[in-house]
């Protein structure tokens, strides 16, 4: 499928379809605001940023956004239980070390979370792994094994099974490659992936 | 308001060497050490905000307009028999208020910002005073153009209660005795100055406020202000501040405040007649001074540069940071009066709203801007990060941000780029109402 592109980025596209209007939505590491923006414009959300640097939080603050300057891993510590609507956790979960806790955190203080993470199994990575012999490099995972900021490699399969794990339900799952979604053999030919996560019924915390 | 120490970073300090000006005798408390200009140099230096807004009133210096002539006005109030009641348990009354105002207010009334000022400040905020030459000392955030826009927006300053800067302290006249005050004024807290704050925005016909903003004890009244009145107050930005002060801050306190009391002239607070304790209220001044700077900005001003070109051999001054201190005590005596000094940081030492004390209870929809500074190491991020920790428990609408600068404490009044930028946009955004773009709605 297409997905219709108003100059929106893909992945902002499906995020934001996944978001009922009128929520309370927090965006972790929410760069200088672009998602957040539309979120708020056109979804009537209330919305609330968390982002470390400097100048993007200066952006943000142009576009009107209340965004704290905080790293994500100890940026929801003080929100009380199910602050928010949606917390979305895009293209970062890859860069952090405390997954577990940081999702579990995520579930806490929103009602469903957002993940949306470039896919290690994607076939040209693969290609370039099993037959190339040398690390990946694909469109979603640019950087060169020395100057890379992710710490976790997973697939899309990987992440499915850890939310089985941890009691973690998927509510809706969308794979991109590119302007595309895409349905069929997604591990194998996504590029990225964004998943609507809750806690799975009676499990609770 | 102290100066910041950078400001003739650019010149070098010493061309603010002036001729000593001679301490003017008051008649009044509320012309109080008002003669004495301190600020001559300020305002020669170009300015270092750049405002990124589409402004044809900006210059391609990046200065704006200014005010031009502005005029401290007084508001008295509770006069007999009506009091304040201080959080003490005591009374003041009469009680008169020093302020300023800048811009008009709209119809609805909807466009007052309050600026509140830091341990020695004053009234004038913004624009040049009629007998003085230097501007404000907020006037590169305040006038046309700027990020507290005068053509937008109306701006109110206070001088605080228990201050010597036009508002009633220990230097008025007690109407009882007929004579100072001195250490017979209350003591006063910062809830009350926010109190009497309150007085005055009422006189003024204002029900809520579009803003409250303030540097470190500026940025404490902000904080009071939403803990006493969140009804009154849209937004607040509070800039390099706590919500209570650490031990290391009262002890910084204590110690400028037994300098001041070490003084023989000090008299028990009573040298109204004698002349005010110079050597002890200059000495608590280089102490603050100290620690509105960084290490590496008085490094940068100073590094072991010599004032003569080689060591004197004696206990006169060697360093150019020591003539600095000095220079900047002994302007300090020409201002302010060494009993506000006492009472005003006691008030910040017993300043508290730590525990949920800020938000407490009541549905708070005022909107946050909470900036701190990288080398402010008497304000550390932490208090800011701790403030921040406060609103998200209470789910109120905050932006946090701190600045990268150099500056130490003084970057509040110095580093304005970052500043300019944040306050600009935020308070535009808080103006033109919660829907656009960002939701504020619960």
């Amino acid at each position: 499928m297409e997905i219709i592109n108003n100059g929106i980025r893909p992945d902002h596209q499906v995020i934001f379809d996944m978001i009922e209007p009128g929520s309370r939505v927090l965006d972790l590491g929410c760069g200088t605001g672009d998602l957040l923006q539309l979120v708020a414009r056109d979804k009537d959300a209330r919305v609330q940023g968390i982002e470390l640097d400097e100048h993007a939080i200066y952006e943000c603050v142009r576009k009107g956004l209340s965004v704290c300057q905080s790293d994500i891993e100890s940026g929801l510590a003080e929100y009380p239980d199910g602050s928010f609507d949606y917390v979305i956790l895009n293209q970062s979960l890859q860069e952090i070390r405390k997954v577990f806790f940081l999702l579990r955190e995520a579930l806490r203080v929103g009602n469903r979370v957002i993940v949306g993470f470039p896919n290690f199994a994607y076939i040209n990575a693969r290609v370039c792994l099993g037959l190339g012999g040398k690390a990946p490099m694909t469109p979603s995972l640019p950087y060169r094994w020395y100057d890379t900021p992710n710490v976790r490699f997973l697939s899309i399969s990987d992440f499915r099974s850890f939310c089985a794990e941890q009691g973690f339900a998927v509510r809706k799952a969308c794979f991109l490659n590119g302007e595309r979604t895409i349905t069929f053999w997604p591990n194998l030919r996504a590029l990225g992936a964004i998943f609507l996560l809750s806690w799975e019924e009676k499990k609770g915390r | 308001m102290r100066q910041p120490a950078d400001r003739e970073r650019s010149s070098g300090f010493f061309i603010t060497y002036k001729t000593k000006r001679s301490l003017k005798v008051f008649s009044h408390p509320r012309i109080f050490y008002r003669g004495a200009n301190t600020k001559a140099a300020a305002g020669k230096e170009p300015m270092k905000a750049v405002l990124k807004t589409e402004s044809s009133e900006t210059t391609p210096d990046g200065c704006n307009r200014s005010l031009g002539i502005v005029e401290t006005r007084y508001y008295t109030f509770a006069e007999p028999p009506g009091t304040l009641a201080l959080e003490s348990g005591e009374t003041l009354g009469p009680v008169t208020l020093a302020y300023e105002t800048y811009g008009t207010l709209n119809p609805e009334k909807s466009n007052a910002i309050l600026v509140l000022h830091a341990l020695s400040g004053d009234a004038h905020a913004a624009g040049l005073l009629r007998d003085e030459e230097a501007p404000g000392w907020w006037d590169a955030m305040i006038g046309p153009g700027k990020p507290f826009d005068t053509d937008q927006y109306f701006v109110i300053c206070s001088n605080v209660i228990g201050g010597c800067k036009g508002s009633t302290g220990p230097s008025s006249v007690n109407p009882q005795s007929g004579q100072p005050y001195g250490t017979e004024f209350p003591f006063v807290t910062i809830a009350d100055m926010v109190h009497a704050q309150r007085r005055l925005i009422d006189f003024l016909g204002i029900d809520r406020l579009l803003c409250v903003v303030g540097g470190s004890m500026g940025g404490m009244q902000a904080l009071q202000w939403v803990a006493s009145y969140p009804e009154r107050v849209r937004s607040a930005i509070p800039i390099a501040t706590a919500l209570k002060h650490s031990p290391q801050q009262i002890a910084f306190n204590e110690v400028s405040r037994q300098s001041i009391m070490a003084d023989p002239a000090w008299r028990e607070g009573n040298y109204y007649e004698t002349g005010q304790p110079e050597k002890g209220l200059s000495v608590a001044r280089m102490i603050g001074h100290i620690t509105f700077m960084s290490d590496q900005s008085m490094e940068e001003k100073f590094s072991r540069k010599l004032k003569k070109g080689h060591l004197n051999f004696n206990f006169d001054v060697d360093f150019e940071v020591e003539g600095y201190l000095r220079y900047r005590g002994a302007n300090f005596v020409k201002r302010f009066d060494a009993n506000s000094y006492l009472y005003i940081t006691k008030a910040m030492d017993y300043f508290d709203l730590s525990g949920g004390k800020l938000i407490n209870g009541r549905a708070v929809d005022t909107r946050f801007l909470v900036i701190s500074f990288q080398s402010d190491w008497l304000y550390p991020s932490y208090q800011s990060q701790e403030i921040v920790r406060q609103l998200k428990l209470k789910r109120v609408d905050a932006t946090y941000c701190e600045l990268k600068s150099t500056y130490g404490h003084d970057a509040f009044l110095v580093e304005l780029e970052g500043q300019t930028t944040l306050i600009h946009h935020f308070l535009e955004k808080t103006y033109l109402g919660p829907r656009n773009g960002n939701g504020n709605h619960q």
